[in-house]
C-alpha cells in the first residue's frame, strides 16, 4: 500500500533533511516503469516536493540499476529516499559497500518522537559466540547515540564523541571482529572513552 | 541417414558428458525444465540443417549488440538463421508475427526494450515473459581474467522467478491518493522455480543452493516460497541448502560475495540481487543470462534488460557486446551446439583477457565493432 499522505511526508523530510545538512541531491529510488501505480505515485509526491527546494538537486533512479550503481560508483549517490522495502535492501547495500552493519549509523525518526538503534539490519542481533566472547561492534550504536545527542539539541557532545569514536577508528589498534581487528567491546568502548 | 543420426547423437552425447565432469567454466550449461534425455528427433538436432532463431534487435543499444552477435555467428559458421524483427519499447504489445515465430523456433535472442516509466504502456520485456512462461530468469555474474573487480572468485548464479510475485502487476487506486499493490506468490510457481534451481545446480556440480526471502517480514507470502524451497532441497541431498534474509544477503553480496553460489529467489528481490551481484562482478555490460519456459527460451543481456542506454552511447556506437555474446553462447548450449558456443566463449575470454579492445564501461575507448572483430579473429 502506498499513500499520497505518507510518500509526501518522507520526501518532505528527505528535502527538509538535504536542506538543514547541505547536501547537494536527492535521489528517488523507484521501479515505477513495472509498478506503475504505486510507485508512480511515489515519484509523483517527490516531484511535488522538490519543486519547493529549487536549490536542492533531485533524480531519479530505477533500483536495479541503482543497486548496479552503488556496487560500482557509489560516490555519485547522496541523499537517497525510498520507499519500504527497496530502502531496506539500498540501505543494507550502502552499509556494506562503506564498511559494514557494524559501524552504519541510523535512526527512526516521527513527529513526535525518536528512536535511535544501528542503521542497518536491525533484526540481526548477532550469533550467540559474538554475545559470549562480548566482541560486538559498538561504533554504531555509539555513533546513533551521537545523532541522539544532535536531535536532543546537545551538539557539543555530540561532537566530542563522534571525533573520539572517529580517532579510535583510524587509529585502528581497537577493532573488533567485522572490522578485521580482535578486540572486545570493552576494549573499543574503553578506548572511545580514553579519546574523549 | 540414420547412421548419420546416430552418429551425431553420439558424438552430442559424448561432448555434453565431458562438459558435466569438466565443469569448472563459469557459463554452463542451462538446462530445459522437463527434459531429462537426448531425444532423437527434436526440433534441436537438425542434423546439419540451419536452425532458425527469432532475434529481435530491440530499442537503443540493442541492434549495434546483436548486430555484433549476427557478424560473430556468420564468422563461425554456425547452423543458425536468424529471423529479425522488429519490436520497440513503446509499442503496446509484442506484434502477433514476432510472436508466432517465437512459437515456431523455440528459442529467442533479444536486445533491450525500453519499458516507459510511470502510467500508460506496460513493459514488453514482462509481456514476453507471461505471455511464453518464461518463468525462469537467469543471470551468471563471475570473475573475468583481465577484468578486476573488488572482490575475486565471483561465480554466482541468479535463478530468479519471472512471473508473479510483486511484479504481477497487480495494482489499484482504493481512493484517491492511496494505491495498492498486490504480491502473489503461489506454491506452484515456488516449487518449479525450485526444482529448477536444484536441477541446475545439480547438472552444473554446483554446490550450495541459497534462498533469498524477507520471511521474518512476509510470513506468509515468504514463508510459502521458502516451503517449497525446503521441501524440493530434500530430494536433492547432495547439495547443500541454506536461506538468507534479503537484507543480511545485499550485505553480504557487497562484503563477501564468494560465499554464494546458485541463488533462488522471488521475482523482486530477485531483480536487485541480480543486478548486485553483476555490478559487482564486472558491470551489465558482460553478464549473460537468459528467460526460460518450459517449452520456449529468450535470451538476453543478464541483468537491466529495461536498460538500453544513453543515445549519446548508441551515436558513438560504443555500447559493449560482450553480454549478449556470452548470453548468445548459452543459447547455442541450449540449441545443443556446445562446440560452437566453446568457441565463442573461449574467443569471448581471450579478448577480454588481452585487454586491448574494451568498450568505456570496462574502462577502455573501443567501438562495439572494434570488439566484435576481436573477438571474430580470437576464433
Amino acid at each position: 500500500v502506498i499513500t499520497k499522505f505518507c510518500s509526501e511526508r518522507i520526501a518532505k523530510y528527505a528535502f527538509e533533511y538535504a536542506h538543514l545538512n547541505n547536501r547537494k541531491t536527492v535521489t528517488a529510488v523507484h521501479k515505477a516503469n513495472i509498478m506503475k501505480l504505486a510507485d508512480g505515485l511515489f515519484l509523483e509526491s517527490c516531484r511535488e516536493i522538490a519543486k519547493s527546494y529549487p536549490e536542492i538537486k533531485y533524480n531519479e533512479i530505477i533500483v536495479d540499476n541503482c543497486c548496479m550503481q552503488l556496487v560500482s560508483k557509489p560516490e555519485q549517490f547522496d541523499v537517497m529516499v525510498t520507499p519500504n522495502l527497496y530502502g531496506n535492501l539500498v540501505a543494507n547495500t550502502a552499509a556494506g559497500i562503506a564498511g559494514g552493519t557494524g559501524v552504519m549509523p541510523g535512526g527512526n525518526v516521527g513527529v513526535e518522537y525518536a528512536i535511535f538503534e544501528q542503521g542497518a539490519s536491525a533484526g540481526n542481533v548477532g550469533k550467540p559466540k559474538l554475545v559470549e566472547k562480548k566482541k560486538a561492534n559498538p561504533v554504531a550504536l555509539l555513533l546513533s547515540s551521537a545523532m541522539m545527542l544532535r536531535h536532543l539539541e546537545l551538539p557539543e557532545f555530540a561532537d566530542r564523541l563522534e571525533s573520539a569514536v572517529k580517532r579510535v577508528i583510524k587509529e585502528g589498534k581497537y577493532r573488533t571482529k567485522d572490522l578485521g581487528g580482535t578486540s572486545t567491546t570493552q576494549e573499543v568502548t574503553d578506548a572511545v572513552i580514553s579519546a574523549l | 541417414m540414420s547412421q548419420t543420426t546416430t552418429q551425431i547423437l553420439k558424438r552430442l552425447i559424448s561432448t555434453t558428458q565431458s562438459h558435466l565432469r569438466s565443469c569448472t567454466r563459469s557459463v554452463t550449461y542451462m538446462p530445459r525444465p522437463g527434459y531429462n534425455a537426448v531425444k532423437p528427433n527434436t526440433p534441436y538436432t537438425n542434423n546439419g540443417v540451419p536452425r532458425p532463431v527469432t532475434l529481435i534487435p530491440g530499442d537503443g543499444i540493442g541492434p549495434l549488440v546483436t548486430n555484433a552477435v549476427e557478424q560473430v555467428f556468420e564468422a563461425m559458421h554456425a547452423p543458425v538463421t536468424f529471423e529479425k524483427f522488429d519490436v520497440h519499447g513503446n509499442m503496446h504489445r509484442v506484434p502477433d508475427d514476432v510472436m508466432d515465430s517465437i512459437k515456431k523456433t523455440k528459442v529467442c535472442l533479444k536486445g533491450g526494450l525500453v519499458t516507459p516509466v510511470g502510467g500508460g504502456v506496460s513493459s514488453l520485456n514482462l509481456f514476453l515473459r507471461k505471455e511464453l512462461d518464461l518463468f525462469v530468469s537467469l543471470v551468471n555474474c563471475f570473475n573475468m581474467d583481465g577484468l578486476p573487480t573488488r572482490h575475486e572468485d565471483v561465480d554466482i548464479v541468479v535463478i530468479r522467478e519471472n512471473t508473479e510475485g510483486e511484479y504481477s502487476g497487480l495494482e489499484h487506486e482504493v481512493v484517491p491518493g492511496v494505491v495498492e499493490s498486490l504480491k502473489v506468490i503461489t506454491k506452484f510457481c515456488s516449487e518449479r522455480i525450485a526444482k529448477y534451481a536444484f536441477e541446475y545446480a545439480h547438472l552444473n556440480n554446483r554446490k550450495t543452493v541459497t534462498a533469498v526471502h524477507k520471511a521474518n517480514i512476509m510470513k506468509l507470502a515468504d514463508g510459502l516460497f521458502l516451503e517449497s524451497c525446503r521441501e524440493i532441497a530434500k530430494t536433492y541431498p547432495e547439495i547443500k541448502y541454506n536461506e538468507i534474509i534479503v537484507d543480511n544477503c545485499c550485505m553480504q553480496l557487497v562484503s563477501k560475495p564468494e560465499q554464494f553460489d546458485v541463488m533462488v529467489t522471488p521475482n523482486l528481490y530477485g531483480n536487485l540481487v541480480a543486478n548486485t551481484a553483476a555490478g559487482i562482478a564486472g558491470g551489465t555490460g558482460v553478464m549473460p543470462g537468459g528467460n526460460v519456459g518450459v517449452e520456449y527460451a529468450i535470451f538476453e543481456q543478464g541483468a537491466s534488460a529495461g536498460n538500453v542506454g544513453k543515445p549519446k552511447l548508441v551515436e558513438k556506437k560504443k555500447a559493449n557486446p560482450v553480454a549478449l555474446l556470452l548470453s548468445s553462447a548459452m543459447m547455442l548450449r541450449h540449441l545443443e551446439l556446445p562446440e560452437f558456443a566453446d568457441r565463442l566463449e573461449s574467443a569471448v575470454k581471450r579478448v577480454i583477457k588481452e585487454g586491448k579492445y574494451r568498450t568505456k564501461d570496462l574502462g577502455g575507448s573501443s567501438t562495439t565493432q572494434e570488439v566484435t572483430d576481436a573477438v571474430i579473429s580470437a576464433l
